[in-house]
């Protein structure tokens, strides 16, 4: 459905340029929800404006939804569809009129496009508020205009950037729900951009890592948590036996990466839940005690971390001001 | 194409008839100046030598006719721009619809909506100050006003574009149609008789000076190519140049 190779887009504002995205090559299947992830600013959605023919790249190819992005960008149009990240209705407009006019746009007749509507509304929990003007309407049910109006057309490759920015916590699972349904009943092949790791995580099949406008990891989530080597576990002990303790880490079997801070000592081990039992005995035979433990499974955070040296967070703060300059331009 | 602009026409319809009491306040300006200050130029015109031909009416009416399209239709970049916050514009580029017919849609209602308030406008100075123009002239004074609207209204489309800036686009506007409005002769005619050499000389660069001075000859009834003419030729210029200026932004945009 989607065949990228060497996609690139470089904004040139008063004399500064900037790579926005510097060449990714992007493989989707037919039928894959596949997510890309990024700090905000890493290039996630200048890329997908680049694949919904609304930014023209600077270099580089692309096949999408079997036309060619440069050559034929109508067709592409027709046959995608484009959820945005602020989404897309004036608030002065019905619901109803909003669902019209964008089939209508995309060549159905008035009685198609009522129909679909019709479809669309009860299939996304907006039935009976056609009248309703978009301004009054909750952000999730926004949103969710906001997908009705991207799959009016019966696309079989939808994009989606960041659906669920905004959404309050219960709105987020309902839409989740809404985008799985997209695939499991109506086989729709769906590219979404995110910057939630559980997002990422609990909808594809498959992640593409992007940070600073290059694609840095890309395979299933657990693929890519397997990446990051082992549990991470955090022992709490007095402040003075610290040194003590964390040469007694360092003496269990695969234990790596140790590190101390005030009274923690942080490592990361192969099977942490077996390594623990281990740890408790010998503490305790040095009389080194304990105060807290924990052990957590990598996520996606300790992906980023490990592939870029930063988390996530540090990220996003360190790139908001290029994702500032890359909007200007 | 013409599918889109329709369809793209009947969206900006359905907006603007849903506050149709925006419609009257647009014309404000031009209504108030109808009312409060025509009268005040009735003796003086009568009295003063230099004035054109036709009488305070004919001559007033028609020029703030023009007024309603220089003005009114310059300012619908806002609308554009609320919609391109909102995300609404790149909702609709993301469709097949064609770039030219977004562009044109827009600028059809603008027009529709200038023609509708200078109806009423002509309406109320000719039951409230027994305004006497003939029926052609008015005819012609509202093509004249439509296709001004398109000038104008494609022209701040694109210009809004350019700027994507809330603050900047007014101020420019403001800097822009004031020496306009002021040098077209709307309020008071630039003439021979009335207006020094060199503003009168400065006065006939402004291509909306002949505009005016077209719509005030079909509102005398003077249907000459003499009158007519620089008129008609420096508006259908205008209008294909602003066209050509719109559409070229909307497809770029899009690149």
């Amino acid at each position: 459905m989607i065949k990228a190779r060497g996609l690139a887009r470089r904004f040139s504002a008063r004399g500064r340029t900037v790579d926005a995205v510097k060449g990714v090559d992007i493989d989707v299947s037919a039928g894959e929800l596949v997510g890309f992830l990024g700090p905000n600013g890493a290039g996630k959605t200048t890329t997908l404006r680049m694949l919904t023919t609304l930014l023209r790249p600077t270099a580089g190819e692309a096949v999408v939804g079997g036309c060619d992005l440069l050559a034929d960008p109508l067709g592409v149009r027709k046959r995608i569809g484009y959820v945005a990240q602020g989404g897309g209705t004036a608030p002065e407009c019905r619901l109803g009129e909003e669902i019209e006019l964008q089939g209508r746009l995309y060549g159905l007749t008035k009685a198609e496009a009522h129909r679909r509507g019709a479809a669309l509304t009860e299939q996304l929990d907006l039935a009976g508020l056609d009248e309703r003007l978009t301004k009054t309407l909750s952000g999730g049910q926004r949103r969710r205009l906001d997908i009705a109006l991207g799959l009016v057309h019966d696309p079989k490759l939808v994009f989606f950037d960041e659906p669920t920015t905004g959404l309050d916590p219960q709105s987020r699972a309902n839409l989740w729900e809404h985008i799985r349904g997209l695939r499991a009943e109506h086989g729709v092949t769906l590219f979404l951009t995110t910057h939630y790791l559980d997002e990422a995580d609990s909808l594809c099949d498959r992640i593409l890592v992007i940070d600073n406008g290059q694609i840095v990891a890309e395979g299933s989530p657990d693929s890519l948590k397997a990446r990051v080597s082992g549990d991470g576990v955090e022992i709490g002990v007095p402040a003075e036996s610290v040194t003590t303790a964390a040469e007694i880490v360092g003496r269990i079997e695969g234990a790596h990466e140790v590190s101390v801070l005030d009274g923690t000592v942080r490592f990361r081990v192969p099977r942490g839940d077996t390594a623990m039992p281990e740890l408790l005995r010998a503490l305790d035979s040095a009389d080194v005690p304990m105060l807290s433990m924990q052990v957590h499974r990598p996520t996606l955070d300790d992906v980023f971390l490990t592939l870029t040296g930063r988390s996530l967070r540090d990220a996003e703060q360190t790139e908001e001001a290029g994702e500032v300059t890359a909007d200007a331009a | 194409m013409l599918r889109d602009v329709w369809l793209i026409f009947r969206r900006d319809l359905l907006l603007s008839l849903r506050n149709p009491a925006w419609i009257l306040i647009q014309i404000m300006q031009p209504l108030l100046y109808l009312v409060l200050f025509g009268p005040l130029m009735e003796k003086m015109v009568a009295n003063t030598p230099g004035f054109p031909p036709g009488d305070v009416w004919q001559i007033f009416t028609p020029a703030l006719i023009v007024m309603i399209a220089l003005f009114g239709s310059s300012f619908v970049g806002f609308a554009l721009l609320a919609d391109y916050r909102n995300g609404v514009i790149e909702r609709l580029r993301v469709t097949p619809v064609s770039r030219v017919a977004l562009l044109l849609g827009k600028v059809l209602n603008n027009a529709l909506q200038a023609v509708i308030q200078a109806i009423l406008l002509i309406t109320l100075a000719v039951v409230a100050f027994g305004l006497r123009a003939p029926f052609g002239g008015i005819v012609l004074g509202l093509v004249i006003v439509a296709l001004l609207a398109v000038t104008m209204a494609s022209a701040s489309y694109a210009l809004a574009l350019t700027l994507k800036s809330e603050e900047a686009f007014p101020a420019l506007l403001n800097a822009v149609l004031l020496p306009v409005l002021l040098l077209s002769g709307i309020l008071l005619p630039i003439t021979t008789g009335l207006a020094p050499a060199w503003l009168y000389n400065i006065s006939r660069i402004n291509p909306f000076t002949h505009v005016v001075e077209a719509e005030r000859a079909g509102f005398r009834g003077e249907f000459t190519m003499d009158a007519l003419f620089t008129g008609s030729v420096v508006l259908v210029a205008l209008a294909a140049l602003a066209v050509f200026w719109g559409t070229r932004t909307f497809r770029r945009e899009n690149a």
